[in-house]
């Protein structure tokens, strides 16, 4: 079965036909030619398909496309309009990858996992659930393992973040 | 024409510093396009999508492809199975001779291709298609009592076996025996890209043509193994991998994948196929590390220095396609000692076929050396350090060369230094923060530096003083677009800016695969070759448009020299009293790898390494359930690799130093030295905080609870 949904992805109106069992990371790769978020796993196990959805970030291979009519949606493509977004700088300044192939998704979860900090939401590591979030060390390590780096960039992605964080 | 050329010695500017990676921005943007991302603008205009269905017995024979249901579906195209594909020219190679009988070799085989209009109509015709089969009794588990078979040579093509003295006498008179068994367990290399291809075939000037964009780390490779199959000269298969997302070795050759999208393509009068493995379907398909039983016997006198080495390793192979991981190979270079034995015997399963992973032979190989090194440490109350020092050989104990530079004292006292190994205790088990125990370890790391032949690149002079550099290599991720550039712009004597380079196109010159460590020093030899050539035939000004492809020869000096490059691993282990968690807070590598062409690349492939060899240490292994043939554990829920919670402090150095007679770089290699030796160092750390001996990776919580 067919539908058709609505789509801002990257600042960018789209109509896109799916089949109702297309995933929003599927719709975006196959059907919109979006290709910035990658397919490490497509079971929400690696992280590679993160993008900013309604301005947090997402697993694109685990929503379904059509539930998601009118979504905005922001790749790594997209975050820094014409420029680079300073996370993305940070991960070019301190070399936090390698392939590639995590990359994307990497940027999108540092963006939104920043985000989440300053709105003070704890991970599992926050001692003191009423306080300001820190983003030590361990916070950015706990919030990021969703996403998995197979070259095991971690050091460099650690050390961008916390720039990134700072800045 | 090619010709071949005698370099000297690069002048370095850009060889040694930083330079921030050429292709970073299309990474961290994500423009960067793998293999089944291009559309329009490389000429993939609507493809086909490829879905693989996979034998569900271990061993027998396809009787009946029922393919009514799939063909029904309204998007579903085709359906092609052994009675239907395009025949093979040649079918020695069994991995990638697929669906031309009817056999059964190990379960998750393809057995048969469906091609849709969508993504979801392939896989939903791939479930509709109904396989029976005749099966047959099949064996699938590794045993020290079936792995007997003696292979004619191990991987790439050492000796089997190698006999030196007299091993049993002299272990028979030794005052110190360490005789224990190591395992190592199966392990996927699970680069973060899966495997997939794009391909498709034309008729150009009357003759077919087949190019593919195909995630691999060899393109020339590719075509190597599937022209003659497919009948074809190599000019008529074009591979190209821009960008691929990670290899460790699972990309290195071609599998069976591959010449599934060329056969698929084959079939539908032009249009382009996208053919993308599942994680799921890695499991089965594109390759792993055959798990290792390494049984170690030490011989030393009372101060440790060794009079006997023994490293008998078992290990298994496929029945349809031999790989035999040459795990003994390090225990033949290591350690002096007059005497020395050295063995590999597979058992022969119906299994899928393992291949290269990051370090083949040196890494399960020095896991166990290592660890029975830290017990003879134990063992004559000698300090691991100084037991590795007391057993330097004077030349390479395998071939009886001088070493070209062997120093691997220098790394582990560098490290040592930096890690505060000088207060550690002696004894195990004598620290406690809290909960927790606390230790520290060492290994040492070793790999064979490597040149492959068959590598020329091409240099051409551009308007503006600028050039363009070819060679047909392929960048996984290791930075070699970038140290090329550097090394290109060093040779021309321009900065790195006037270089463009091209690279991961068959239509380039040949290059050997991104595997062995040796690409930069393959490359960049051929680079230099090629540039030097191009300088003393068009001189400094040359005119726009003048080009010279050349190769690097070999140098006769370096004949006489044994190359290899060292390190010394330590690591920090703390381990939970009561549940056994392990952490690891410390890992430093200190390495000999000659001259670091980028030291930023570099960190990241050297730490990269050590975190593989964290994983490999603390959390991965396919379980393979020998009743039905599979590895169970084929996702990553299941399958464990490091996560960056897992990764604390973890960091790289090297000594400043140049191996000139090696490479006119002065380079090495540096792609697998990080991960050996480093689960060794892990696993010694553990039993200096615990006391408990695991003599099996990965070492897990239960192991401190027994
Ligand atoms: S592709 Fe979505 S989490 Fe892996
Ligand atoms: S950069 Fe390769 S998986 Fe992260």
């Amino acid at each position: 079965m067919e539908a058709t949904i609505h789509l801002t992805v990257d600042g960018t109106d789209r109509s896109v036909d799916v089949d109702t069992r297309t995933t929003l990371l599927d719709a975006l790769r196959e059907r919109v030619g979006v290709t910035s978020p990658k397919k490490g796993c497509d079971h929400g196990q690696c992280g590679s398909c993160t993008v900013l959805l309604d301005g947090r970030r997402h697993l694109t291979c685990l929503a379904i496309a059509v539930a998601y009519d009118g979504a905005e949606i922001v790749t790594a493509d997209g975050l820094g309009g014409a420029d680079l977004h300073p996370v993305q700088q940070a991960f070019l300044d301190h070399d936090g990858f390698q392939c590639g192939y995590c990359t994307p998704g990497q940027v999108c979860s540092a963006v939104g996992a920043i985000d989440e900090a300053k709105q003070g939401r704890p991970s599992h590591v926050t001692d003191d659930l009423e306080a300001d979030v820190q983003l030590t060390d361990d916070e950015i390590r706990e919030r990021m393992s969703g996403n998995l780096c197979r070259c095991g960039a971690y050091p460099g992605i650690l050390a961008a973040v916390r720039e990134a964080a700072q800045g | 024409m090619t010709v071949e050329q005698q370099t000297t010695p690069l002048r370095v500017h850009s060889v040694g510093s930083r330079l921030d990676r050429v292709d970073g921005i299309e990474k961290v943007t994500g423009r960067a396009t793998y293999a089944v991302e291009h559309g329009e603008s490389a000429g993939i205009v609507d493809p086909l999508h490829v879905w693989l269905v996979q034998s569900t017995v271990a061993r027998g024979r396809v009787v009946g492809v029922d393919s009514r249901a799939a063909l029904a579906h309204p998007d579903v195209v085709g359906v092609v199975d052994h009675t239907s594909s395009p025949r093979l020219a040649d079918t020695d190679n069994g991995e990638l001779a697929i669906l031309q009988d009817a056999e059964v070799h190990f379960r998750g085989q393809i057995v048969a291709l469906v091609l849709a209009e969508t993504p979801e109509a392939a896989r939903e015709g791939a479930a509709l298609v109904e396989v029976s089969y005749d099966e047959e009794p099949h064996e699938a588990e590794l045993r020290e009592d079936n792995a007997t078979h003696r292979p004619d040579s191990v991987n790439p093509d050492m000796d089997t076996d190698t006999d030196e003295g007299d091993v049993d006498a002299a272990l028979a008179d030794a005052a110190i025996v360490v005789e224990q068994s190591y395992r190592t367990a199966y392990e996927h290399n699970n680069p973060l890209e899966p495997h997939a291809t794009t391909a498709w075939w034309t008729e150009e000037d009357g003759r077919d043509v087949l190019s593919m964009f195909d995630s691999s780390q060899g393109v020339h490779g590719v075509v190597q193994a599937l022209a003659p199959m497919l009948a074809l000269d190599p000019d008529q298969v074009r591979v190209r991998a821009p960008y691929v997302g990670g290899g460790f070795g699972s990309k290195g050759e071609a599998h069976a994948h591959v010449m599934a999208a060329a056969l698929a393509a084959r079939t539908t009068g032009g249009r382009p196929v996208r053919l993308a493995v599942t994680r799921q379907q890695m499991f089965a398909l594109t390759g792993y590390r055959t798990a290792t039983i390494s049984h170690l016997r030490l011989g030393a006198d009372a101060d440790g220095r060794l009079t006997a080495i023994e490293h008998r390793v078992q290990e298994q192979t496929s029945r349809v396609r031999e790989f035999a991981e040459q795990t003994g190979s390090p225990a033949r270079m290591m350690y002096a000692a007059p005497h020395r034995r050295t063995s590999h015997r597979l058992a022969v399963l119906d299994v899928a076929v393992p291949s290269w992973m990051r370090a083949p032979g040196e890494m399960p190989g020095m896991y166990a050396h290592e660890v029975a090194m830290d017990e003879l440490a134990v063992s004559c109350g000698v300090d691991p350090i100084e037991l590795r020092i007391r057993n330097e050989p004077d030349t390479d104990p395998e071939t009886g060369k001088p070493f070209n530079d062997r120093r691997l004292p220098d790394c582990l006292r560098r490290g040592a230094e930096r890690f505060g190994w000088s207060s550690r205790p002696s004894e195990p088990r004598a620290t406690r923060d809290g909960e927790w125990w606390v230790g520290t370890g060492v290994a040492s790391a070793t790999y064979p530096a490597m040149r492959m032949p068959g590598n020329a690149a091409r240099v051409s002079a551009l308007d503006g003083g600028r050039y363009a550099v070819g060679i047909g290599c392929v960048d996984i991720g290791t930075g070699a677009r970038t140290v090329l550039t550097q090394i290109a712009a060093d040779a021309l004597g321009v900065p790195p800016d006037h270089v463009d380079l091209d690279i991961a196109d068959t239509r380039l010159p040949p290059a050997s695969v991104a595997g062995g460590s040796s690409g930069t020093s393959s490359w960049g030899s051929a680079i230099v070759a090629a540039a030097q050539r191009f300088r003393a035939d068009h001189g400094d000004r040359p005119d726009a448009g003048v080009e010279t492809t050349a190769s690097a020869a070999a140098d006769p000096a370096a004949e006489e020299y044994a190359f290899h490059s060292f390190g010394a691993v330590f690591a920090e282990a703390r381990v939970h009293r009561w549940t056994g968690e392990i952490r690891v807070p410390r890992l430093l590598g200190a390495y000999s790898v000659g001259r670091v062409v980028n030291p930023v690349t570099a960190r990241s492939q050297l730490v990269g390494g050590l975190v593989m060899g964290l994983s490999a240490g603390l959390f991965e292994e396919s379980w393979r359930d020998p009743r039905f043939g599979h590895v169970v554990t084929q996702d990553l829920a299941t399958y464990h690799v490091a996560s960056h919670a897992d990764v604390l402090d973890v960091d790289a150095e090297w000594l400043d130093e140049a191996d000139e007679l090696f490479t006119p770089m002065g380079s090495r290699g540096i792609g697998e030295i990080g991960i050996v030796g480093t689960a060794a160092a892990v696993a010694n750390a553990t039993h200096h905080a615990t006391g408990v001996r695991v003599r099996s990776i990965p070492i897990t919580a239960d192991r401190f609870l027994e």
